[in-house]
């Protein structure tokens, strides 16, 4: 048996179709059948409320008398994008506020337009013969606009990587806090109640489909930027009136120690079509999987610890190498909840028919990183390889002999069996030097906690930890342990030489 | 329960905790401490039924004590329930309920302050 997408729509113009919330799909298909459950279910909502950066909307404020072309603009001191026609402009979620960094960003503005709140527009130009004014400034209504269209180009992940932490400092990321030694586990995503894993096949989630967006009725534009639903990664282009949004639906966050981001409520309505369907949209969360990564490796391709369902990850704690680590989710399960009863509450009353895609999103692209050609320095080719060092058993005497002689002011400090096991600054051996306290040998005096980089590190990630450390020189360790060679905030000078020498 | 011990360097020159221990025989677990020159905080949990006797003698010695309840405010118009708070804390003050509804037992927090630094939304702060 199938059904057609206006038998759907006729029942729900007549008010008596049957619309149920994904979360309900796996019981009822156990207790109807695949069969039962396609004759009962018409509709299934979907639903999902998180942190969605690629987000923003477009704005017409309008023509002032004398007219301007807006060649920059801000809102709340925020900059929009205004590289477009006139009085146009594009603010972006997590653009950040020029006075007051990211405590408030572009999604800021936009729930403040949304809560009825005025902003102050501030815009400048050159002036041209046809927009002789060069600035303006003036406060504004969201119903002060001519237009407020949400256009978001990424929205809707199918599922998210979850985020760990084996370094040990604490670490601050789009997937919230990290704390240290894989103290915990960080989740996005609705799992069973998010739109693409409903129908990973996109056979009804495409092109000109209606949804719910922020409170109002969208549609999905087509493929989200970055999609990959061939690896499991499917995302969404989506769009709607910002005008007809609710603050209940869309809110405006921020991320400790990296920037302001938009929580973004959507929710996908899927018409029972046929069996196939009724199977996917029976979907659970122990079918949902998704890998942990460590985000203590700041590269593109962070190590997976291991896989994970996302029933394990909303259990709460999970193990992780014998030890359970508590998980906590940066997405609300409860406002996907609510958004996916929000929509089936407007299909109930008849507010929304559906449609099906005009142009059918590929399920099998797959996103590519970027095309590798630039070189990236990676430390082995600018470090410092023949480096005096010190076992930690030596007198501090010879460790200031060898600072003077090796013309440095970092030594490793090596164990006897070659391991790297500290570092002696000439600050340590002056400061033991200079305060007579019963240190005789570099153990006594070394910093046994060291900070260090590896061969094939990036560069730029040995910078940041040089600054960060606020120290001038990285012990490099290649993998077996060993101490390969010595960099230094001067070796970082190479770099330019190179670049003035090509 | 835990209670929050604050005392001056001036008004209080008994070694506080361990007076407190030796007069009541009452367990105390120190959970934090910010001893400043002039002044010191102390937070401390105790067996509930001890909590009064404990508090009693402190104040006899010259402290100020407070009782540990609400430590955790939520801004309940900001916080949207997403839990990001839950598995930074230290002592599981944050959870979930059946619902997704976040539920907060401020009697368990130690005023760390991880969980307002987590929130995306800015609904948490401390009991001041």
């Amino acid at each position: 048996m199938e059904k057609s997408l206006d038998l759907i729509n006729t029942r729900i113009r007549d008010g008596n179709a049957l619309v149920v919330t994904a979360d309900r799909m796996p019981d009822i298909v156990e207790e109807l059948g695949i069969k039962g459950a396609l004759e009962e279910v018409d509709v299934v909502t979907t639903g999902t409320f998180g942190a969605m950066c690629s987000s923003g909307a477009f704005m017409n404020f309008g023509h002032s008398d004398p007219p301007i072309r807006m060649e920059r603009v801000w809102i709340n001191d925020v900059e929009a994008y205004a590289g477009i026609a006139a009085v146009d402009a594009y603010i972006g979620a997590t653009q950040e506020s020029e006075t007051q960094g990211i405590k408030y960003g572009g999604a800021h503005v936009m729930e403040d337009l949304v809560s009825g709140n005025s902003v102050h527009l501030r815009a400048q130009s050159k002036g041209t013969d046809c927009y002789p004014r060069k600035t303006i400034e003036i406060d504004l209504l969201a119903e002060d606009l001519n237009q407020a269209v949400m256009v978001n180009p990424r929205n809707a992940y199918q599922r998210y990587m979850a985020a760990i932490n084996t370094t040990e400092r604490p670490l601050y990321t789009y997937m919230g806090t990290l704390l240290p030694n894989s103290g915990n586990v960080s989740y996005s995503g609705a799992g069973m109640l998010s739109p693409i894993p409903n129908d990973p096949e996109f056979r009804t989630i495409g092109s000109g489909v209606p949804i719910f967006l922020c409170g109002a009725e969208g549609m999905i534009v087509g493929e989200g930027t970055q999609a990959s639903p061939g690896s499991g990664f499917g995302t969404l282009m989506t769009t709607g009136n910002l005008k007809d949004m609710s603050k209940d639906f869309l809110r405006a966050a921020t991320f400790t120690g990296y920037g302001s981001t938009l929580y973004v409520g959507l929710g996908v309505p899927i018409p029972v079509l046929d069996e196939d369907i009724v199977r996917r949209t029976a979907v659970r969360d122990e079918d949902i999987m998704t890998g942990i990564a460590d985000y203590g490796v700041q590269g593109r391709d962070r190590p997976v610890i291991r896989e994970v369902s996302y029933a394990e990850l909303k259990s709460g704690m999970i193990d992780i190498g014998g030890e359970e680590v508590k998980t906590s989710s940066l997405s609300s399960f409860r406002k996907a909840k609510e958004v996916a009863g929000e929509l089936k509450l407007s299909i109930e009353n008849g507010q929304m028919e559906l449609a099906l895609p005009t142009r059918r999103i590929n399920p099998t692209v797959i996103a590519r990183p970027m095309r590798d050609s630039v070189h990236t320095p990676r430390v082995r080719e600018i470090m410092n390889a023949n480096v005096v060092t010190i076992y930690e058993d030596e007198e501090i005497g010879t460790a200031a002999k060898r600072l003077l002689r090796g013309e440095t002011n970092h030594l490793p400090v090596l164990s006897r069996e070659g391991k790297l096991v500290g570092i002696v600054t000439t600050f340590d051996v002056s400061k033991a030097v200079a305060t007579t306290d019963k240190a005789k040998i570099v153990l006594d005096i070394m910093t046994k906690k060291v900070v260090s980089t590896s061969p094939g590190e990036a560069v730029d990630i040995a910078a940041r930890k040089l600054e960060q450390h606020n120290i001038s020189a990285l012990p490099v360790v290649d993998a077996q342990g060993k101490l390969a060679g010595m960099l230094s905030a001067i070796d970082l000078g190479k770099l330019f030489e190179k670049r003035w020498k090509a | 329960m835990k209670l929050l011990v604050t005392f001056s360097r001036k008004g209080c020159k008994l070694p506080l905790i361990a007076h407190t221990v030796m007069k009541t025989g009452v367990l105390i677990n120190v959970e934090r401490a910010y001893i400043e020159s002039m002044e010191g905080e102390v937070l401390i949990d105790v067996p509930d039924k001890d909590a009064a006797l404990v508090s009693d003698t402190m104040k006899e010695a010259g402290a100020r004590v407070k009782i540990m309840e609400d430590s955790v405010i939520r801004d309940e118009s900001e916080c949207v329930d997403c839990g990001a708070c839950i598995s930074v804390c230290p002592q599981d003050v944050l959870s979930f309920d059946d619902d997704w509804r976040l539920n907060i037992d401020g009697k368990k927090c130690i005023l760390c302050g991880k969980c307002v630094i987590a929130c995306p939304h800015n609904a948490l702060s401390l009991l001041q």
